[in-house]
């Protein structure tokens, strides 16, 4: 048996960490029920943790924060970046996002440009290196319509590499695909992440998906959201999506998700 | 007893989920069938309008044939042609089609101006939004021509009466078009901006303005059919000498002259303008603009 649950460890509070979440609740709106009520995560820098829940469990809304895109209504969220440079967190949505007006190759190179690259020539040339990453150099000039789903993604992949976040952060990235595009791209990321030492925090409602990827999977609670209970992954990757060690482990999850599901039809 | 599961944990060759998803790309990628240019300009772009206009000329000329009228009531399409290349300089048409034109691109380049200061403005302050947008939906639906007495009293028959009318015409489609560009911006892109580290300018210049172009480019397109349309009532009814020639004038005149000949020719002659500033500036550019984000059939 290669995995182990780990419920309730609090060993990486004294470790470096790519993020730390200190008490973080989130309230829409004045008097309102909590969307997420006291969370707690470290993530340790090109750890690759994914976050799991049903609807309403608030992991979308987690994500946003840790962006900055939205204020936590207390608690404390910490990037703490590299050197002296404010940490930074990229963020990937369901829907790529891409921008319809550019094509795929100026899309890079338009998050290359606010990060700050001036020179033209790098910039494309960089774009060219970031697209060959995710097998796309030959897309360069595509425009965004003349991609598939899957390759949208990849795209917008390249687009938050460019971004040298310190976090990736995954927002069901794959959930609009269809399963065999879907197991390419899973494929694809734990490549780039073993090769670029990545921190990766990817939320999803797929346990198989989760079982797949992560190294650690958090199951949140809904209504609101709070950590259930977390495991310590340790199949060695490249894991495949059928392997045996990988269903048993969703077979685990499943059967906790279900049980936290099923606290709120009483 | 339980017989030995042999667990396949050998993970997949590079070179094999390398050609799975070149596969998937190849498949996913939808087909490009490119007809010749001559096919799809001409067959299907050019021919059809064409031919329309042809058949009009046709049953024009069927209707003239056929006495339905007197002459001097429906002229034919021959009768027409006659009477604007003989008379063509009696009723200055050579300095009438220059005035209103100059006069119809100054009046929508003011209307532009001050319908995008105007347009953004209002997208951006909700309560300015709330108090000016159903009036400008009531000026859009209302003939700019009702001002034309009222810029008379005010201004005389004067070149500011006849911008008046056309700012009020124009305006208003230019500032809907914009709200409306600004309104439709998906909420996803200002996010992915905003996470990318755009922020004012930056984000101004590489998120926003591009993703308002489409409905600002139908609210310019819409501007300049206003404006013309506002143009020509304008100045057929504020006919003066100081005014100089232009196309409406010259259709007053032909009225004067119960000369149906030459109305029919001015109207013509107002219509082409029209639709042919319209194809060679807006039509192109939102052709365009549609077609590179996929949201025509190219």
């Amino acid at each position: 048996m290669t995995v182990t649950a780990t419920v309730g460890e609090e060993l990486e509070a004294v470790e470096p960490a790519a993020v730390r979440l200190t008490g973080v609740t989130k309230t829409f709106g004045k008097g309102g029920v909590p969307v997420l009520d006291g969370i707690d995560l470290s993530v340790a820098p090109g750890e690759f943790v994914c976050l799991l829940g049903a609807s309403g469990c608030g992991k979308s809304t987690l994500l946003n924060l840790i962006a900055g895109l939205d204020p936590a209504s207390s608690g404390l969220i910490e990037l703490p970046g590299k050197g002296s440079r404010p940490g930074h967190a990229a963020l990937m949505f369901q829907e790529s996002a891409l921008f319809p007006w550019l094509t795929a190759g100026r899309n890079v190179e338009l998050a290359l440009k606010l990060r700050g690259v001036r020179a033209k020539a790098e910039r494309r040339e960089e774009a060219q290196r970031l697209l060959g990453l995710v097998r796309l150099g030959s897309a360069y000039d595509k425009r965004v319509h003349e991609l598939s789903g899957g390759m949208r993604q990849r795209v917008a992949l390249a687009r938050s590499l460019a971004q040298q976040a310190d976090v990736l952060l995954m927002d069901e990235p794959f959930a609009a695909l269809d399963a065999i595009t879907r197991d390419v791209l899973h494929e694809e990321l734990v490549k780039l992440w073993s090769e670029t030492g990545l921190t990766v925090i990817f939320v999803t409602h797929n346990v198989r998906e989760a079982a797949r990827l992560g190294q650690r999977v958090i199951l949140l609670s809904s209504r609101p959201g709070r950590i259930a209970r977390e495991w310590r992954v340790e199949i060695p990757q490249p894991r495949r999506i059928e392997d045996a060690a990988v269903t048993d482990l969703t077979r685990q999850i499943t059967a906790e998700l279900h049980k936290e599901i099923s606290r709120h039809g009483n | 007893m339980a017989t030995e599961v042999v667990e396949d944990l050998v993970p997949e060759p590079e070179a094999e989920f390398t050609s799975l998803e070149a596969g998937l790309d190849a498949l996913e990628t939808a087909a490009e069938s490119r007809k010749p240019w001559w096919r799809r300009v001409l067959l299907a772009k050019v021919l059809p309008p064409v031919l329309a206009v042809v058949a009009l000329l046709l049953i024009w000329d069927l209707l003239v044939l056929a006495q339905i009228k007197p002459a001097w009531v429906l002229p034919g399409p021959a009768d027409v042609w006659d009477e604007l290349t003989s008379n063509w300089s009696t009723y200055q048409i050579s300095a009438a089609i220059w005035d209103s034109v100059s006069r119809g691109v100054i009046g929508f380049a003011i209307s532009v101006v001050v319908g995008t200061v105007l347009g953004l403005s209002i997208a951006r302050i909700p309560w300015l939004r709330a108090a000016i947008q159903p009036i400008l939906s009531g000026l859009q639906s209302l003939p700019s021509v009702a001002w034309v007495p009222i810029g008379i009293m005010w201004f005389g028959i004067t070149s500011g009466t006849i911008y008046t009318v056309v700012l009020l015409g124009a305006i208003p489609s230019v500032t809907i078009g914009l709200i409306d560009g600004v309104d439709q911006i998906p909420p996803i892109y200002t996010r992915v901006g905003r996470n990318l580290g755009a922020r004012g300018l930056n984000s101004a210049r590489h998120v926003l303005f591009p993703a308002v172009l489409p409905g600002y480019v139908s609210g310019l397109k819409q501007g300049w059919a206003f404006s013309w349309r506002s143009l020509m009532a304008a100045e057929l009814i504020a006919v003066s000498p100081h005014l100089g020639p232009g196309v409406g004038q010259a259709m007053a005149e032909a009225g004067d002259n119960n000369d149906m000949a030459m109305a029919f020719g001015i109207l013509i002659i107002i219509l082409v303008i029209g639709i042919g500033i319209n194809a060679a500036f807006f039509a192109p550019i939102e052709r365009r603009l549609l077609r590179s984000r996929g949201l025509v059939r190219s």
